[in-house]
């Protein structure tokens, strides 16, 4: 389909754009122009990509054998602890929102810019000092608390450097919030004429429900990381039982952000394969007001659950039910979006291009993900896999099936507007059946071994856990090459790609609107919208007479 | 944002209205707009102490009494009403800029600084008190032999009494910090006042950094019973 | 925020201003009175109403949430307070039940 369409190139001289407006390493690194900032997002989380994979890379190497041969229980339990760390808090949090919402929201709601554009650089800057500081931390002896920081072990017990992670993720976080205050005040205060509520794209909705997480959850894990770095330093008694204080308070603020923030991971995931989809099936998304309101649906009822991560932890029975119940409901606004993605596609004209495969990726995977999350939610069942490989590959389906799918997918649908490049359509294709099969055999083994009594977060395990740890060991490698393969070849299009037409895939969105890469100012006339958004009837019976306008 | 970009609009406006905003008035409804979502953050950063607070308070109410009785609430209060008055002066700070009342606007944002600086004296005396007494949580905590009050003959949990002063610490150690921003942001606006930057018509980061103030105000309207009035009778 | 055009002042808002302060100081005197009376479990509830009835003054009045056009800082307020009620109330389901703590 991107080749149907592609125009014949007539332009002679490169348009003034985005990118080539302004040379120089200054004009990147004081930029407030929202698309460069996307660009300094892209560049840092997948530096930061690579070390959490660097670090998930040596803990399937040592999990090939059942023996402690590669490292021993001390640095496996850093390597799982800042894969983690890094994973969430440098890599998945900030992908989708600050380097796709970054680049995106602005342009779909039809504005210049982000309401502030140099909060929104400073955001930037703050999640560099924070990953500074990470990155210090993990060269002077790392940490060992696993990502959750679990006290009284990381108060009062171990002897790693807790208190520089602590900071650490404590900076990265503000840097979080001030996205998602940016993407509100500009979502309510700065849509072009016409952009009613109704008309905006699902990609913005979901945004907005994630920044809502995002400026509401993300001060209490401040708060909390201030605690348990105080206590250390100060060895005060607050989560302390020894000395009078709970640990389980602990637990509750620390899941009272990071359930919620696990839906800031896959919201904006979601969001892009609803654009993604209705795109390559040609239609308008099925119930569009149903799903934009679970996006919100999921914000809310995501702050409601949080204890289901405390199950065996001590809670009482009865705020167990509780929570056990409202967990299953967290499960009817993500079942309502998978019920209208399938119908969407029942009956469109379905494309399968490179970004569509990610997206039904997504959908198988984020569907399995969820329904284990169920399971889990289920008192009786969770007492069996509680802290198991269980309870892994649960969030990683959903994580790195969903919303590393999802990312992906997105990077492929908006790489042609980003850098105004086509990427290889063969490849891509290519790189998407390796990542699903690199996915599915790392992770569904581990259903299994989890299912079977293997606990999470040991260095070794018993001799009959070996045949499937060995196929995720492998399933990892295959994972890694579908990984390098998109790096690969973006940065190959950069300079070899053929150039890309405004709107590559005639999709409805503004941001097809304005050229490949826009200008600084996103659009040479302010936008006015007369149309409801994935008008793709519309758009297919124009195209039948016309060749696209550029912008 | 480069000049350049002004420039192309090519209209006369005031220079303070960003590029990327239509209007004067579309730019000032988003700033304050931004400020009371980031308050809103604040609200839960804090939120989250006052939950620990809560639930000590309720295991604990005996010994968070007695650590609570051995602060000096004729200081607290007093700071109370120190704030309230700063806030005063702040929306009258903003009232002489509408009014183009320059020497007001002046007078009041400096009284304003004067009186957040009072805050952290008063502030650092009970700090101080609480030093001397071996009431800073940690190595040379003391709180032994401390009566329950109304419960004549029983002692406070010198443990459960330190996590009321680790409590205490880092409830009003924060506010405080909030005021030392605060104070921050208000040298700035006193000295883009005396630049002659706010005029009736413009005058939106006096706006925003009153809320900033009012808000900080707010958070120890709560501290305040909280922290020195537990079960103060006798 | 408050309308803030020179021109169209409809009456001085120095009276409110003023009217506002004293019933913060006011209400600073009674909680600190309120604590000294035995109210039994009272004595939190009538500070709590006293604080909140203060901070309500500061934010309808001082910050102008009262004047404001838009509903959207009332949400955002509203909201806010919400999510933080979730924090405690929710809490609270559990310390509130524990049968062993
Ligand atoms: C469909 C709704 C979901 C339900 C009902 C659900 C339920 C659960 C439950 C009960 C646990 C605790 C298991 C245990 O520790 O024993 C859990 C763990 C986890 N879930 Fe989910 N989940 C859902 C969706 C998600 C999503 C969307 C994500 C991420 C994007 C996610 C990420 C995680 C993570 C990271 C953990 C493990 C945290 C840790 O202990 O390290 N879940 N889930
Ligand atoms: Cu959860």
């Amino acid at each position: 389909m991107a080749t149907a369409i592609t125009q014949p190139d007539a332009q002679p001289i490169e348009r003034e754009n985005y990118l080539n407006k302004h040379y120089g390493v200054w004009s990147w690194l004081l930029t407030t122009d929202h698309k460069r900032i996307a660009l300094l997002y892209l560049m840092s989380i997948t530096f930061f990509f690579f070390i959490g994979g660097f670090f998930a890379l040596l803990i399937r190497l040592e999990l090939l054998t059942p023996t402690g041969d590669l490292v021993q229980a001390d640095t496996y339990n850093k390597l799982f602890t800042q894969h983690g760390q890094v994973m969430v808090f440098f890599f998945l949090i900030p992908s989708i929102p600050a380097v796709l919402g970054n680049f995106l929201v602005p342009m779909m709601v039809g504005a210049k810019d982000l309401a502030f554009p140099r909060i929104n650089l400073l955001s930037w800057y703050l999640y560099i000092i924070g990953g500074i500081m990470m990155l210090h931390c993990m060269l002077t002896g790392g940490v060992d608390t696993g990502w959750t920081f679990y006290v009284p072990f990381s108060t009062a017990f171990s002897n790693t450097k807790v208190i520089e992670a602590g900071l650490a993720i404590f900076v990265v976080g503000f840097s979080s919030i001030l996205t998602g205050l940016n993407f509100i005040v500009t979502i309510h205060r700065m849509r072009a004429p016409g952009m009613t509520w109704g008309r905006l794209p699902l990609f913005i909705w979901a945004h907005y429900a994630t920044s809502v997480i995002q400026i509401l959850g993300t001060p209490v894990i401040a708060i909390t990381l201030v605690l348990v770095v105080a206590e250390r330093a100060l060895h005060l008694g607050i989560f302390d039982p020894k000395l009078g204080g709970d640990p389980l308070l602990f637990q509750h603020l620390f899941w009272f952000y990071s359930h919620p923030a696990v839906y800031i991971m896959i919201l904006p995931s979601m969001g892009v394969v609803t654009e993604i989809i209705a795109c390559f099936s040609r239609k308008r998304i099925f119930g569009y007001h149903f799903v934009a309101l679970s996006s919100i649906a999921i914000a809310v009822f995501g702050f409601l659950v949080w204890a289901h991560h405390m199950f065996v932890a001590g809670i009482s029975i009865y705020a167990a039910l509780v929570f056990s119940i409202l967990s299953y409901a967290v499960a009817v606004p993500s079942a309502v979006k998978v019920f209208n993605w399938t119908a969407t596609l029942y009956k469109g004209s379905i494309h399968y291009d490179a970004p569509m495969l990610y997206a039904f990726g997504f959908l198988g995977l984020f569907t399995i993900g969820g329904l284990t999350g169920l399971f889990l939610a289920c008192l009786g069942v969770d007492m069996h896999v509680h802290d198991t490989y269980f309870v892994i590959a649960h969030f990683h389906y959903i994580m790195v099936g969903g919303a590393v799918m999802g990312y992906l997918g997105g990077m492929h649908f908006w790489w042609p507007k980003i850098s105004g490049k086509l990427y290889p359509e063969g490849w891509a294709r290519l790189a998407a059946l390796i990542v699903f099969i690199g996915f599915n055999l790392t992770f569904f083994p581990q259903f299994l071994l989890g299912y079977m009594g293997m606990p999470r977060r040991y260095f070794q395990y018993p001799a009959e856990f070996q045949v499937l740890n060995v196929l995720s060991t492998a399933g990892a490698t295959v994972l890694g090459v579908g990984y390098l393969l998109p790096m690969i070849y973006f940065l190959w299009s950069m300079r070899y790609g053929k150039p890309a037409p405004d709107n590559p895939w005639n999709a409805a969105g503004l941001e097809w609107k304005t050229a490949s890469p826009p200008p600084t100012f996103n659009f040479d006339e302010e936008p006015v919208v007369t149309w409801e958004a994935y008008n793709y009837d519309e758009l297919d019976s124009e195209h039948k007479q016309e060749v696209p306008v550029v912008g | 944002m480069s000049d350049s970009t002004v420039a192309v609009q090519g209209e006369t406006h005031n220079p303070a209205l960003l590029h990327h905003f239509a209007t004067e008035e579309q730019q000032r409804n988003a700033s304050s707009f931004g400020m009371w979502i980031f308050l809103g953050t604040e609200v839960m950063f804090f939120g989250g102490l006052f939950c620990a607070y809560l639930i000590y308070r309720g295991w604990y109410f005996g010994d968070f009494a007695a650590a609570s009785k051995s602060i000096n609430a004729a200081l607290g209060g007093t700071n109370t009403a120190v704030l309230i008055c700063s806030s005063l002066t702040v929306v009258l700070a903003i009232w002489a800029a509408q009014t183009s009342r320059r020497a007001l606007m002046l007078a009041m944002l400096v009284l304003t600084m004067l009186f957040g600086l009072a805050f952290l004296g008063i502030k650092g005396i009970e700090y101080r008190d609480k030093f001397v007494e071996h009431h800073v949580p940690g190595p040379s905590f003391s709180f032994e032999h401390e009566e329950i009050p109304s419960h004549p003959g029983e002692y406070a949990n010198p443990r459960h009494a330190e996590i009321f002063f680790a409590l205490y610490f880092i409830m009003t150690g924060l506010h405080a910090l909030h005021m030392v921003v605060g104070l921050g942001i208000f040298s700035w606006l006193l000295w883009a006042a005396w630049k002659g930057r706010f005029t009736p018509e413009y005058h939106t980061p006096l706006e925003i950094g009153g809320l900033y103030w009012h808000f900080v105000d707010i958070v120890w309207i709560y501290l305040f019973p909280l922290l020195y009035l537990i079960d103060r009778h006798r | 925020m408050a309308e803030h055009t020179a021109s169209e002042h409809p009456k001085s808002p120095l009276t409110t201003y003023f009217s506002v302060w004293i019933a913060l100081l006011f209400g600073t005197g009674l909680t600190y009175y309120a604590a000294k009376l035995d109210l039994g479990v009272f004595n939190a509830a009538v500070a709590l109403i006293i604080a909140t009835t203060k901070a309500l003054l500061v934010a309808l009045f001082f910050m102008h949430l009262k004047g404001a056009h838009e509903k959207l800082l009332k949400l955002v307020v509203i909201s806010t307070i919400f999510f933080l009620f979730i924090l405690l109330v929710l809490s609270m389901v559990d310390y509130g039940t524990r049968t062993w703590s």
